[in-house]
């Protein structure tokens, strides 16, 4: 069996190849090197006394008997590390008239959620720690509690912030065309209120931080399980006062983190307090507890929107109104509004309508905060424009295939700019839609939808198209005031061997970073992959960058890279042709091998070159100077963002006597530009996905009246699990953008932007025999029966 | 969390244990597969003195036949009501039953005793107990004795085990070829403890049924027998009428609790479908 070749036959073409990850064996074996693992010599141990009141008034704290126990060397308090640590406030400039209280690691005189850390203990081991703490006796003075998002907003109610006129941290309108107007003389209007619960990240390994601080050098070296060390050198540096230079951020291996650890968080800053004052190092891990309260949750939305169309399906206007409760603060330093922002800006994205209103607004209310999750507001934004689609579809009596094939943006009239001004270099909607379709078999699913219904068996199909916002240009972060780079680093090695040694500032959380760098090292340069070493997440080695966050890794790093191997690779060249008297450009490398460039017969192999540069320079011609080592920085220029797209599918059961949903099938058709490595692609759809479809069926922290979280443990907060997922099936377009030389953009959240969407239009459709309809997700049983009047 | 320091003894007999707990002034607890005292000493929900290992009691181990009955040790794992050929043979409920307990990692170590003692009232196997009419054979410090599963679950974890006794053994008559059995649950996840669940042993001439046990997990404080719907069956046939009525009569046999996810008409309702579809299978096996 012969197949024709392609350019992936060359020697050393790796971009667009399935290669394992190098990691993934150590990993496997048990080898990984995690903060949770970490353990230095004189190292203490950090826990928590958390409030267990949602909102109260911080009176007396006993910590004598605590300070007692045997084996504690530390009991500190809010006013203890404030001597230390600068307060902190999460707001961004260019997110006008947004506001948040200053926030401390431990609280001075109020504790404004539930779980708030309050009092630190720092022992011999945590279990001394937390004996101790069950010493510490706090006197709390109970204030009125805002939970809902209804009474958060009521005038004259209770505020979060004591002092401040109201809840709202931020309010946003977008007004473009004549959105009245057009409801005006539509020939249809779908309306809905939707709403969308709060989940929590729920990463494998929980938040980890080992703080070493030593006096006698005055530096701070940080073990962090962080996306980004860089962020947290500069936050660490100016909020303790020290330079820069003499703080040290080290990220090794890190168990997932899903933009769930990229904020600042107070028992991390408490930490790094604590080893400052105890000249000691001091760790603390969340326990799974711990992670349920205090890590950042996301979600929490409800969404009213209507659409207009004419008489024949097309989209005219839409209206909408987001409302989202954050918690008590903005989470620092990437705000807690960001979600709100692309939800408002990423509705409808995928259509090419013109009028378009929306109001968001941003309240306070006393739970932990919110932030940045994985497909920040995409899953919100696509359900909304989607299951409107459907509802419109459904009373104008088109296919659902029919009204977005109708009203996409058509794959030929790019560059566009969304009536939320999002600007769009290629899209390419029309060809994901034709290829869903036939994936999906999607005559064949409703042929057979029609005959189980006559059979009592309830299917459901769902489609949902998306826009994901990749390669994030200062436009994100950096215009409004953050110290959050969207440039990335590298610095290439030759090593004296002939072996290639990147360092980047692009991090690895287990989606395979470190091997896509070292595919486009491998190819660029012309060696075999195993011989390119890739180093990331040490702020003390890696140069400064953005690292991992808004699907930025393959696009911006992966550029990086790219960029910096070239020009190693014309060094190399130069001083091979000095060897081998030739012009560099009459040179090329293969396989580790100078070669001829028009023969591609062998000269010199680069090791050769390595090892006269590094041990024999004094065979080169006078002046040579062989750099061998290069950097090189990148950031992206030309569009603000590289925007994706896709469409997904799904297929599930209703078992209307019992609202339980069974997911049979899920599919997605993906183009995010250059695919580097089909594999990690792909494990980065179906992850995705996954957690897209969590947030459908199970995913929610549910809170009682008085503010506490009823689920805040693995047996009640349900995260999706094996046995409840479907087979995915993938398919990717590719359109490269224009702006690199790689072409690639992001790809990490596409799976969770529209997998919720899908099973919410799916369970829909299935329920449309029963006139009952579903606008609020997780979908659980309780909701599906009282839909369908059973309860 | 950690769990607060303890003492730790392991037993080879029940006599061992038994001194063992009575010397701790019963601030000692019996450790069997850990899988529930585990998390709650990490949790710090409990925190006693002294955990008395049991697992290592040749007494509590084994399944074997005794006259009439089946003897299943205290010891036997979750995951040996699977693999265990006797089980399947002559307790096919329990054979059942075991696939929805948890996941395969707590199967490995969680115990039929230690889940009998606990008496969760959304466990699998204490509801079974009660279905299939089983003894609970119990060692204390003032001898050994006997207790119907009907006269075990007391209330919300609360049984008929006095501080310091023992569950050796669980006695389950011997399943008979005029017997069916139907065994299933509603769960959101696969392994989770289930919104609700139910398992029937019936004993049936032609389809006529002669004796019948019903018992709901998850719907209240303890494992429930519905006594209700059992005596609607008695006599008669497994038609849509009788499965119709049955579920007619389940309001007035179950209470379930409030549940801020689960209000109590709607686990009501769910008991009403499984009881329903678990009938009809029934019926079906005629
Ligand atoms: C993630 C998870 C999911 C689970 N899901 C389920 C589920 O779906 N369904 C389900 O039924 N269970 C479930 N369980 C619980 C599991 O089945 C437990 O193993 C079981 O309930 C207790 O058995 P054990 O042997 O582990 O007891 P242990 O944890 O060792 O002990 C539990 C209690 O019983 C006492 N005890 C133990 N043995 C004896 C004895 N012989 N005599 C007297 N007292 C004794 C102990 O002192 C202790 O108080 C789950 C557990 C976990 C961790």
């Amino acid at each position: 069996m012969s197949t024709p070749l392609t350019s992936l036959d060359r020697p050393n073409s790796y971009i667009g190849r399935s290669v394992p990850r190098p990691n993934a064996k150590r990993l496997l074996a048990g080898r990984g090197r995690y903060v949770s693992d970490l353990k230095l010599p004189r190292m203490l141990h950090a826990a928590f006394l958390r409030s267990p009141h949602a909102h109260a008034k911080i009176g007396s704290i006993n910590t004598e008997p605590a300070r007692g126990v045997e084996g504690v060397h530390l009991v500190a308090t809010g006013e203890d590390l404030a001597k230390l640590c600068t307060p902190w406030t999460g707001t961004l400039d260019h997110f006008k008239g947004m506001t948040s209280a200053p926030q401390w690691p431990l609280p001075l005189d109020r504790v404004v959620w539930a779980g708030q850390a309050v009092v630190a203990v720092v022992a011999e081991s945590r279990a001394i720690a937390e004996d101790a703490l069950e010493l510490i006796e706090i006197d709390y003075e109970d204030l009125p509690v805002v939970v809902d998002i209804d009474s958060a907003r009521v005038a004259g109610g209770p505020l979060v912030n004591p002092g401040s006129a109201n809840n709202t941290c931020f309010r946003s309108q977008l007004d473009s065309g004549t959105v009245d107007d057009a409801f005006a003389h539509a020939a249809h209007v779908v309306e809905e209120e939707f709403t969308f619960g709060r989940h929590t990240a729920v990463t494998l390994e929980p938040r980890a931080i080992v703080a070493d601080y030593d006096p006698a050098a005055g530096a701070l070296i940080v073990h962090h399980a962080t996306q980004t060390p860089y962020q947290f050198q500069d936050l660490y540096s100016r909020h303790y006062g020290i330079p820069e230079a003499r703080v040290r951020v080290i990220a090794t291996d890190i168990g997932g983190s899903f933009g769930m650890k990229l904020h600042v968080y107070h028992e991390d800053m408490a930490v790094v307090g604590l080893s400052i004052l105890l000249g000691r190092p001091v760790k603390f891990v969340a326990d799974r507890m711990e992670s349920f309260v205090s890590d950042i949750h996301a979600r929490d939305h409800r969404v009213r929107a209507r659409m207009a169309l004419d008489a024949k399906g097309e989209i005219l206007a839409m209206d909408v109104l987001d409302l989202t409760a954050i918690g008590a603060f903005s989470t620092y330093p990437r705000t807690s509004v960001v979600e709100g922002n692309q939800v408002i800006r990423l509705i409808g994205a995928p259509y090419r309508f013109r009028n378009y209103r929306a109001t968001l607004e941003v309240i306070f209310q006393n739970k932990v905060q919110t932030s940045q999750y994985r497909a920040v507001g995409h899953p919100i934004a696509c359900a909304v424009t989607e299951r409107l689609m459907d509802m419109a579809a459904s009373k104008i009596g088109l296919d659902p295939f029919a009204i977005r094939a109708q009203n996409v943006i058509p794959d030929d009239a790019y560059p566009q700019t969304s009536p939320t001004g999002y600007r769009f270099e290629a899209l390419s909607h029309q060809a994901c839609l034709k290829r869903l379709h036939e994936i999906m078999d999607y005559d064949g699913l409703r042929a057979e939808q029609a005959d189980l219904r006559k059979r009592g068996i309830y299917r459901g199909i769902g489609i949902a198209a998306f826009v994901e916002i990749t390669n994030p240009s200062p436009a994100f972060y950096g215009v409004g005031g953050a110290r959050i780079s969207s440039q990335d680093g590298a610095i290439l090695s030759l090593t004296p061997s002939g072996e290639v040694r990147c360092m980047i500032s692009v991090t690895e959380q287990g989606q395979g970073t470190e091997a896509i760098i070292s595919q486009i090292v491998a190819d660029q340069l012309g060696v075999a992959q195993e011989h390119v070493k890739v180093i990331t997440g040490d702020t003390e080695v890696t140069p400064h960058g953005g690292a991992t966050w808004a699907c930025r890794g393959a696009g911006i790093g992966g550029e990086t890279a790219l960029q910096a191997t070239r020009a190693l690779k014309r060094n190399i060249l130069e001083i091979a042709a000095l060897i081998l008297q030739e012009q560099p450009s009459a040179l090329d490398i293969i396989d580790g091998e100078v070669v001829d460039a028009a023969t591609r017969k062998p000269r010199l192999p680069i090791a050769e070159i390595a090892r006269i540069a590094y041990f024999r320079s004094d065979t080169l011609p006078p002046g040579t100077q062989a750099q061998l080592t290069v950097s090189h920085h990148f950031a992206p220029q030309g569009y603000p963002f590289a925007f994706t797209n896709g469409i997904q599918g799904c297929v599930l059961d209703v078992d209307v006597e019992t609202g339980l949903v069974k997911l049979l099938k899920h599919f997605i058709v993906e183009d995010c530009g250059r695919v580097i490595n089909p594999m990690l692609v792909d494990e980065q759809l179906r992850g995705g996905i996954v957690q897209g479809l969590g947030a459908a069926l199970f995913e929610e922290c549910r809170y009682s009246d008085t503010g506490q979280l009823m689920n805040g443990s693995l047996a009640d907060y349900l995260v999706p699990m094996p046995m409840e997922m479907p087979d995915i099936v993938i398919a990717h377009v590719e359109t490269p953008t224009a702006d690199t030389v790689l072409g690639a953009k992001g790809v990490g959240e596409a799976g969770t932007a529209a997998a919720s969407a899908c099973v919410l239009n799916a369970v829909n459709d299935a329920l449309a025999p029963f006139d009952a309809t579903i606008n609020s997700m997780p979908i659980t049983p309780a909701k599906v029966l009282k839909a369908l009047k059973r309860l | 969390m950690k769990a607060r320091a303890f003492s730790y003894f392991r037993a080879t007999t029940i006599d061992q244990a038994l001194e063992a707990h009575a010397r701790a002034r019963d601030d000692a607890r019996f450790i069997a597969g850990g899988q529930s005292l585990v998390p709650a000493l990490s949790l710090r929900l409990q925190a006693p003195r002294l955990l008395i290992d049991i697992t290592h009691i040749e007494e509590l181990r084994g399944v074997r036949r005794e006259g009439g009955t089946l003897r299943i040790g205290a010891l036997t794992r979750h995951c040996e009501m699977l693999s265990e050929p006797l089980i399947a043979e002559f307790a096919p409920l329990l054979h059942a039953a075991a696939p929805f307990v948890a996941h395969p990692a707590i199967r490995n170590r969680g115990t039929f005793g230690g889940s009998v003692a606990l008496a969760d009232p959304a466990s699998e196997f204490p509801a079974m107990t009660l279905a299939l009419d089983a003894e609970i054979e119990i060692a204390g410090p003032s001898g050994r004795r006997r207790v119907k599963a009907d006269d075990f679950f007391i209330d919300l974890f609360e049984t008929a085990l006095q501080p310091g006794e023992l569950i050796t053994a669980i006695h389950v008559p011997l399943f008979k070829a005029d017997q069916r059995f139907a065994f299933d649950e509603l769960a959101r996840r696969r392994g989770d403890y289930a919104l609700v669940g139910c398992g029937i042993m019936a004993t049936c001439t032609g389809d006529r049924v002669d004796d019948i046990r019903i018992s709901f997990f998850s719907v209240g404080n303890t494992p429930t027998r519905v006594r209700g719907a059992e005596n609607t069956l008695l006599g008669a046939r497994l038609d849509a009428e009788r499965i119709a009525a049955a579920q007619g009569v389940l309001e007035g046999d179950l209470a379930p609790p409030d549940s801020d996810e689960v209000p109590p008409a709607m686990r009501l309702h769910l008991a009403r479908v499984l009881l329903g579809r678990l009938l009809g299978r029934l019926g079906e096996g005629a």
